[in-house]
């Protein structure tokens, strides 16, 4: 097997160190070549990383549906009407759409939006108030700074208990005060306070001011029986959001008497939207670092073969003598291929080392938390391969055009006499 | 060894053609130590490169050994150079980048020797030049001489059954052509085919047949009695 043949290899070194500073000068082309690609994979991985980082706990495939008033008249109802959705919605949706993987309903203290003035102990905050369902937490996870997140226990004993936001923390509390335990007032109840959330800065539903007590604690303490404000819905993977939102559309509508086209009745988010924008703008930048780094990796091959090509004419006279000792053509190409090869290949790996010393650095400085979408800039192992398979192809076709350079060399014109 | 019939060559110089061989014919024993001779343009060169299958003939014929010469590809022929021929020339033609035990090696590498018996024959005909000691010296460490004995060597090591020598002594100055052509007449005593492509008459008064070349005609072929070279040394 010549691959492994001691001889070869010791030809094709010979040649390469006899010039190192030329060899060096032509490999700096590839090592910048691949330290750019490498890069610039990195990067767009670590974009990508990013937004998943940011967007972790976060079920991309979910949606929010909501009342609002109709705008069409129906059935005999005027136009305008104002629609409550129960409780009760929430068993029919999850029981007769089987794409609904969870249905968090809610409950908002006051109109949308509105904000309820949460005393302790003289001081206020205006926060939302939310009364929530435990499995909130599986659709858009809070991160939690101190303490945990509503439970099952909480909901079946209507516990008074509740989570607040950093921000209501800071308007209640003082600085490095604990809170969990104490107890904050709203609407005259007292809520024992089991976490602080921290909201996510770059997908931020609830607002920075909220708190959150049970769904049934909510019920009890401020009479709102059966009614439901909004809820929050994931899908089943695989299924489309939109359709999931239409069918839940049509079934309300139904139930509440809502005219068919009526658009404004039911208010509707579809969270999928942003994160499919979202990966698609890291897809497209992923591939167009992909183009430009290969593209700059061609040029840096083709810079290789290009001194190569200097080089074979300089050795016109030792390729004669090689010829008229007995080297085949055959033998001649495969020397000047494998050390197109040789060359591309070890420069490769210096860029590759010294890029990924780069995105080492970088991910440093970045640190673990930051809301910066930059986090684990690395490439990965198929984006490796396919970059060294590329690079080691693209020097063998290139090397070719040295190699057969080198077996037109007729020996009896290398060797004739100047 | 060799057997030449009527072989022409003519070369194309644009509109008109140059017929720089006019039909050769001569015939080598094995053993035998020829000098060809002739002034620039004589067609001597060209007679050696079609020896040495660095160059073809247009008509005529070419039995090297038993063996045809005849319409070779490039690969037959770097096999053939490699397996009947051994060259010497006139500028040495060493490659400056390796050793001289290398430079002598490498004709057994593209033979596809072993790496270790490769480097044993080389030093066994490093020692037949004298040069053992100079096995790890690169080209530009020898002098002129030396360099044409580390060729000799290299063209003796594939064992060929004929050795071209295109001037090997044009680049020497007269002690060293004698230590060279000295050199040349002990590797013929010892069985070796030999053509030597010379127009110094002393080089070819020291081997034993001159064939005379003159426009591209053979004008003179006689054995003589070798002048020894041993006795200038």
């Amino acid at each position: 097997m010549w691959l492994f043949d001691k001889d070869l290899w010791s030809e094709i070194f010979a040649s390469l160190g006899k010039n190192m500073f030329r060899t060096f000068l032509t490999m700096l082309g590839v090592i910048i070549a691949m330290v750019i690609l490498v890069l610039l994979l990195g990067g767009s991985n670590g974009m990508s990383n990013g937004f998943n980082k940011i967007f972790a706990g976060t079920a991309s495939n979910s949606l929010f549906v909501w009342s609002q008033r109709t705008s069409e008249p129906y059935k005999g109802f005027e136009r305008g009407r104002r629609i409550q959705f129960k409780l009760e919605d929430a068993g029919i949706l999850k029981e007769q759409i089987e794409e609904i993987e969870v249905l968090a309903p809610r409950i908002e203290l006051g109109s949308h939006r509105g904000v309820v003035t949460v005393y302790r102990n003289g001081r206020t905050s205006g926060s939302a108030v939310y009364g929530d369902y435990p499995n909130i937490d599986d659709i858009m996870k809070k991160k939690l700074v101190e303490g945990r997140f509503l439970n099952e226990n909480d909901m079946a004993d209507s516990k008074k208990v509740c989570v607040i936001g950093e921000e209501t923390y800071k308007l209640l509390f003082d600085k490095e005060e604990n809170a969990i335990g104490k107890d904050v007032r709203i609407n005259g109840v007292f809520f024992n306070i089991v976490g602080i959330y921290k909201p996510n800065q770059n997908i931020n539903i609830d607002g920075e001011n909220s708190v959150y007590i049970p769904f049934s604690t909510f019920q009890k303490a401020f009479g709102s029986g059966d009614r439901m404000g909004w809820m929050a819905i994931s899908v089943q993977p695989d299924t489309q959001v939109t359709i999931v939102e239409s069918k839940i559309k049509q079934l309300l509508k139904n139930k509440y008497d809502i005219n068919p086209i009526d658009e404004r009745a039911i208010g509707s988010f579809d969270l999928s939207e942003v994160f499919n924008n979202i990966s698609a703008f890291t897809g497209v930048l992923k591939g167009v670092s992909f183009f430009v780094g290969i593209l700059t990796l061609l040029a840096g091959v083709i810079a290789i073969s290009n001194i190569l090509l200097i080089t074979v004419k300089e050795r016109t006279k030792e390729i004669g003598v090689r010829r008229a000792l007995g080297a085949t053509p055959k033998v001649v190409k495969r020397q000047i291929v494998l050390e197109s090869i040789m060359i591309t290949v070890f420069a490769g790996f210096i860029g590759f080392a010294i890029a990924v010393g780069i995105l080492a650095a970088v991910n440093g400085m970045i640190g673990e938390d930051s809301d910066i979408p930059f986090y684990n800039l690395m490439v990965s192992i198929p984006q490796f391969i396919i970059s060294f398979v590329l690079m080691v192809g693209l020097s063998v076709l290139i090397g070719l055009i040295p190699a057969n350079r080198a077996v037109r060399i007729k020996p009896i014109e290398a060797l004739r006499e100047e | 060894m060799i057997e030449i019939k009527d072989l022409h060559k003519s070369y194309k110089m644009g509109s008109n053609s140059l017929h720089v061989l006019k039909g050769i014919n001569f015939s080598v024993e094995e053993g035998e130590l020829v000098a060809i001779m002739g002034s620039s343009g004589s067609g001597k060169s060209t007679l050696l490169n079609i020896l040495g299958m660095l160059d073809n003939s247009d008509s005529g014929e070419y039995i090297l050994d038993g063996v045809p010469i005849k319409n070779l590809n490039e690969t037959k022929a770097a096999q053939y150079r490699n397996k009947f021929l051994g060259f010497v020339f006139q500028s040495f033609n060493l490659i400056n980048y390796k050793s001289a035990l290398e430079n002598v090696a490498l004709p057994l590498y593209y033979q596809k020797v072993g790496r270790k018996e490769r480097l044993e024959k080389s030093l066994k005909y490093l020692d037949q030049v004298g040069l053992k000691e100079w096995a790890e010296h690169l080209p530009s460490e020898l002098s002129g001489g030396q360099k044409q004995r580390v060729a000799i060597a290299r063209a003796m090591a594939a064992e060929p059954k004929v050795l071209l020598a295109d001037e090997p002594t044009g680049a020497l100055d007269s002690k060293t052509s004698y230590e060279v052509m000295d050199l040349i007449q002990k590797i013929n005593d010892q069985g070796n085919t030999i053509l030597i492509v010379t127009h110094e008459p002393d080089i070819a008064d020291m081997c034993k047949r001159i064939v005379h070349l003159k426009d591209g005609v053979i004008i003179e072929d006689k054995k003589i009695k070798q002048v020894r070279a041993e006795q200038y040394v």
